[in-house]
């Protein structure tokens, strides 16, 4: 579990997190929706520290991670996994190298063992025959799914996906979302997704929260989305056609 | 006071990249393959440059030296000496800066703006460390041996130019490269081209590892870093020789 209480945090003299508080549960996929520019991804990556927080508290189960020197974020860091916006594979290795190489430098697993990781991780994200390919030689949706058995090679408590449909295909964007569902349960981690993209509010949304103007407007689950009275998200998730028609029908 | 802003910054930089490396094994692996990267590929150019400027050396001082009292011999030794005491320190510094910092900042920049460098920072590593320990020790180690070379090219390239031209005799050239060695001469340009490889190295993974934005950043980034590490080189030449050569 993840818990954010009264986070502030201002670039300069513009205040993006205007005091938000948060509880993400473990073994649910935790969804942070909101409008380009409203402060998710800063949010998202105050919560795994590449931002220092102006005030306010983060807790990972108990353990306050703001109040921790630069070794305790560190061990905490050991136990999450992330999935960036475009991937951030490590350009100059191959696809297995890249997996080996958090196994590499926090395990002591031996060689056999980490290529049979690397195996499984692979197989995990339906992947075969590419352990050699370059990044570069592969496609974005597989770039994404090497990125998530990246994220799970060290079997992580908690996993952070920024965005992981971005640029890709509506059938290959679903493929990704269910993966990080059903890892998310396999492994009862405390998963939070960065996202816009309301058809995986639908698929796998189990709670969301909704992030406006570097505001928490609104927290709940998908089926409440329906009859929420709140006027930015209605403006926000209702924006298309399809969804008002999808809202009226049910 | 952005001149101190700049110090400050970098001075918290060299604190993070030379923190405890997280596993002795991976950084000898990391610094095998910056050697290859910083130093081996970097043989060509050092062998071309310094075969040509050897060559140009030895033929500007034999056109120059018209005067019948001047012993022969000297168009080698000058060739020697212009090698040894700076260009095989220092210019081939400045060409390194150029190729070798010039590729430290865009990989590492474009490491920075495609979220890789925050991947590691995920993962519980030290980046700064990770990605620019290996290169600084790597450089510091190889570089003296382009050094090396590069004094034995460029003398070996005034030979061949005086000999091919007809304007140095092989004798007296020899005679001029042996004449008055001062090993220390040596020892001083290695010095030089040690630290010269710090400057490259940090200076430009300095000016990577802190890039915002995307592509067109790294560019300036790339630009910034060779200028920037080409000046202190300068500087750190005068300083040096003046400390080490008083």
């Amino acid at each position: 579990m993840i818990t954010v209480n009264n986070v502030n945090k201002s670039f300069a003299n513009l205040q993006v997190l205007h005091d938000i508080s948060i509880t993400f549960e473990a073994g649910k996929t935790n969804l942070i929706i909101g409008q380009s520019g409203s402060g998710k991804t800063v949010l998202l990556k105050s919560i795994i520290g590449l931002h220092d927080v102006d005030s306010g508290s983060i807790f990972y189960n108990d353990r306050d991670f703001t109040a921790m020197n630069l070794k305790g974020k560190k061990a905490i860091r050991k136990e999450m996994g992330m999935v960036f916006q475009g991937g951030a594979l490590f350009d100059s290795m191959t696809v297995e190298e890249n997996i080996i190489f958090p196994l590499n430098m926090f395990s002591n697993m031996s060689e056999k063992e980490k290529i049979e990781r690397v195996n499984f991780c692979l197989n995990r994200v339906n992947i075969q025959n590419s352990n050699h390919l370059f990044p570069a030689e592969i496609s974005g949706g597989m770039q994404k799914r090497v990125a998530i058995a990246r994220a799970i090679a060290l079997n992580p408590k908690y996993l952070f996906c920024d965005e992981p449909n971005s640029g890709l295909d509506p059938i290959t964007a679903i493929v990704i979302d269910n993966l990080i569902q059903e890892i998310t349960k396999e492994y009862n981690m405390t998963t939070i997704i960065n996202t816009h993209d309301m058809n995986s509010v639908m698929e796998i949304g189990e709670k969301i929260i909704f992030i406006s103007k570097g505001h928490k407007a609104w927290e709940g689950t998908k089926e409440e989305i329906f009859n929420t009275d709140n006027s930015d998200l209605n403006n926000f998730v209702f924006a298309s056609e399809l969804y008002k028609k999808i809202k009226k029908t049910s | 006071m952005n001149l101190f802003e700049n110090v400050g910054k970098f001075s918290g930089f060299l604190v993070l990249v030379f923190s405890k490396p997280e596993k002795g094994k991976t950084l000898f692996s990391q610094i095998l393959r910056e050697i290859d990267k910083l130093g081996i590929n970097s043989i060509g150019i050092v062998v071309i440059i310094s075969l040509f400027m050897g060559a140009v050396i030895t033929l500007q001082t034999a056109y120059n030296m018209l005067n019948p009292l001047l012993p022969d011999y000297l168009v080698g030794y000058t060739t020697r000496e212009s090698m040894i005491l700076e260009f095989s320190s220092t210019i081939v510094g400045l060409i390194l800066a150029g190729k070798v910092g010039s590729n430290i900042a865009s990989e590492i920049g474009s490491m920075r703006v495609t979220e890789q460098i925050d991947a590691l920072e995920i993962m519980g590593i030290n980046s700064a460390n990770h990605l620019v320990l290996p290169k600084i020790i790597a450089a510091i180690f190889i570089n003296p041996f382009l050094y090396v070379l590069s004094v034995f090219v460029g003398i070996t390239g005034g030979l061949l130019s005086g000999y091919l031209t007809g304007t140095v005799n092989l004798t007296d050239y020899i005679d001029g490269v042996q004449f008055a060695f001062i090993p220390y001469y040596i020892t001083y340009s290695l010095i030089k081209t040690a630290v010269f490889a710090f400057i490259i190295t940090a200076v430009s993974s300095f000016y990577g590892y802190y890039v915002k934005g995307g592509a067109l950043e790294v560019g300036k980034a790339s630009t910034k870093a060779v200028v920037n590490s080409s000046i202190l080189i300068l500087l750190a030449n005068v300083i040096l020789t003046q400390i080490l050569l008083k």
